[in-house]
């Protein structure tokens, strides 16, 4: 499952268009600056698996996002940094190992035309992208021009939040009653199979609305956490409908959306209520950090290519 | 927990969607009046350039406004949305009126004669009641450029199927419960469709991309299928076919 995103068709949602973009805003952004792109960039976005790629002029390339091997001619290379890829040479990217979503960003960008201002692709209008649809074997993409750029590398970890999800509740808090929320927030829930970029499902004990679980249509966003009446919730992901029917219990803070994107299926998820000045408080400390992640990304130098040989080596010899 | 509250809730009131959005809720019915107040309240938005207010969202009952936290905070913007609720009059500026040309029946308004035997009524009294009442264009949703309406005569109002049809053309005419619909884009659905438009709601390679906005008013025009024919051949070939009035 492989499509071509940017970060999103802003402005839109008055006439029903979905957002859509990258499931983890920060990988893609970080991707797109270690190849020397701008971060608005079209890359890759990829689960399960990454595939095999040829070019047929040089190019940078980098991988972020869940972890995964990936060679160039059989040797192995590091995600989270930039290398080169010639024509002739194969790029193989393997399968996700630690979470769900894998980013390529590929110096120039991927060039398909844009489509209401985006290339990202909305699966399910068919729109923008490659087609509007998912890549297939022998897609060839187009890039954009690409000038000279160092080969970069993100030397400390791109900080991820941990402990619980952070929510904020409402806009229909109050369509649960104090059971209800004691539910929610005291039990563990378990990220289930039922996941796409349009919404995350999650298993668990079933939440009960007294005020129904139908309301009139209103507007979403992405982290809108519905409640229908089978009583399990519904995470609105990147690819989100623009208007909903469900109640809406709560929202994901903006900061622990792409971790739970990136949540491994059947892990287990705990909620805690934060106020709507908190998350605020997060969001803006976290562009800060992001910020500064993205303009210090450091130069690889000769030496650096030599431990990364030796890594290498030392890793076969074992 | 101090979220629960079972009071009556008294609108209109402000609620908090996450870090970056809220919902200004006029109330919690589907009316024409309450509509009225959704979309003046997003022109005067649009109108007064509130600075962090990145998109606004019409919908039945209630605006969803996004904002930059790092531009406003949402307390803050709550504030100021309060103030404006206060302040001003909820009219609405000029609607746009359009006139829809539809041709009832055939494959894709397939669900006509037996909702006018459900509704024992003859297919031209239906078609008749459906074509002179007057609706409203309350939200756009669902999907690209998808219309909801209101003003379906009460006589028409009708359940959506129980098993959704897997594929529903775009320009479909459709009745789910007391709604009505123009569709967009092809897809699933479980409403009923009765007649179909050559109009494209929804063309992304249109210069403007989308035909209908949340308030237009809308009413429909049955047509033959010779008309039907030469409105499609039109629309294929890019050039503009929709009917505005000014009343």
């Amino acid at each position: 499952m492989m499509t071509v995103q940017d970060l999103g068709r802003v402005g839109l949602s008055r006439f029903g268009v979905s957002g859509a973009g990258p499931m983890d805003p920060p990988s893609l952004r970080m991707a797109n600056r270690l190849v020397g792109n701008a971060e608005s960039d079209a890359g890759l976005e990829f689960a399960q698996v990454g595939g095999t790629f040829v070019v047929d002029a040089p190019v940078r390339f980098a991988v972020t996002g869940a972890s995964v091997g990936m060679t160039i001619d059989g040797k192995p290379v590091h995600a989270w940094e930039s290398h080169h890829l010639l024509p002739g040479q194969t790029l193989r990217i393997g399968a996700v190992v630690n979470a769900v979503w894998g980013y390529l960003a590929i110096s120039g960008g991927i060039d398909t035309p844009p489509v209401l201002g985006a290339r990202t692709t909305h699966l399910r209008t068919g729109l923008g992208g490659f087609d509007g649809r998912r890549l297939a074997a022998g897609d060839g993409l187009p890039l954009g021009a690409s000038g000279h750029a160092p080969l970069l590398a993100l030397r400390q970890p791109l900080a991820r939040p941990r402990g619980p999800f952070r929510i904020v509740p409402g806009p229909q808090a109050d369509h649960f009653d104090a059971s209800a929320w004691k539910i929610f927030l005291e039990e563990p829930f378990r990220i289930a199979t039922h996941r796409d970029r349009m919404a995350q499902m999650l298993d668990g004990p079933a939440i009960s609305a007294f005020a129904g679980h139908d309301i009139i249509s209103d507007g979403t966003v992405a982290g809108s956490i519905q409640v229908p009446s089978s009583g399990r919730p519904i995470v609105l992901m990147a690819e989100r409908q623009t208007t909903g029917g469900y109640p809406k219990i709560a929202t994901v803070a903006s900061v622990d959306l792409p971790r739970m994107a990136q949540a491994m299926t059947g892990s287990f998820v705990h909620f805690r209520v934060i106020t709507r000045d908190e998350a605020e408080d997060l969001l803006l400390d976290q562009s800060r950090v992001l910020a500064s992640a993205l303009s210090g990304l450091e130069e690889k130098d000769k030496t650096t290519e030599t431990a990364e040989t030796e890594t290498t080596s030392g890793r076969s010899n074992t | 927990m101090a979220v629960m509250t079972n009071a009556p809730a008294h609108f209109p009131r402000i609620a908090a969607c996450g870090d970056s959005a809220l919902a200004v809720e006029f109330s919690d019915r589907i009316d024409e009046a309450t509509s009225a107040r959704v979309v003046a309240m997003a022109g005067r938005l649009a109108a007064a350039e509130v600075a962090g207010i990145t998109e606004v969202v019409p919908t039945y009952r209630s605006l969803l406004v996004h904002y930059d936290p790092a531009l406003v905070r949402g307390r803050d913007l709550t504030v100021q949305l309060m103030d404006m609720l206060e302040c001003q009059a909820d009219t609405e500026s000029t609607a746009r009126h359009i006139i829809v040309p539809v041709l009832y029946g055939g494959e894709t308004g397939a669900d006509l004669d037996a909702l006018a035997a459900l509704k024992e009524m003859t297919r031209n009294d239906l078609i008749a009641m459906h074509a002179s009442a007057r609706y409203r264009v309350y939200m756009i949703g669902f999907a690209p450029g998808f219309a909801y309406l209101g003003g379906l005569p009460e006589r028409l109002h009708t359940p959506r199927l129980a098993v959704p049809r897997q594929r529903i053309e775009a320009g479909a005419i459709g009745i789910g419960g007391q709604q009505a619909s123009i569709n967009s884009v092809p897809g699933p659905s479980g409403w009923r469709f009765i007649a179909r438009t050559p109009l494209k709601l929804f063309d992304p390679s249109r210069k403007e991309p989308f035909l209908l906005r949340a308030g237009d008013r809308v009413r429909f025009r049955a047509i033959e299928e010779a008309e039907a024919a030469h409105l499609d051949a039109a629309v294929a070939r890019g050039e503009p076919v929709e009917e505005w009035a000014t009343t």
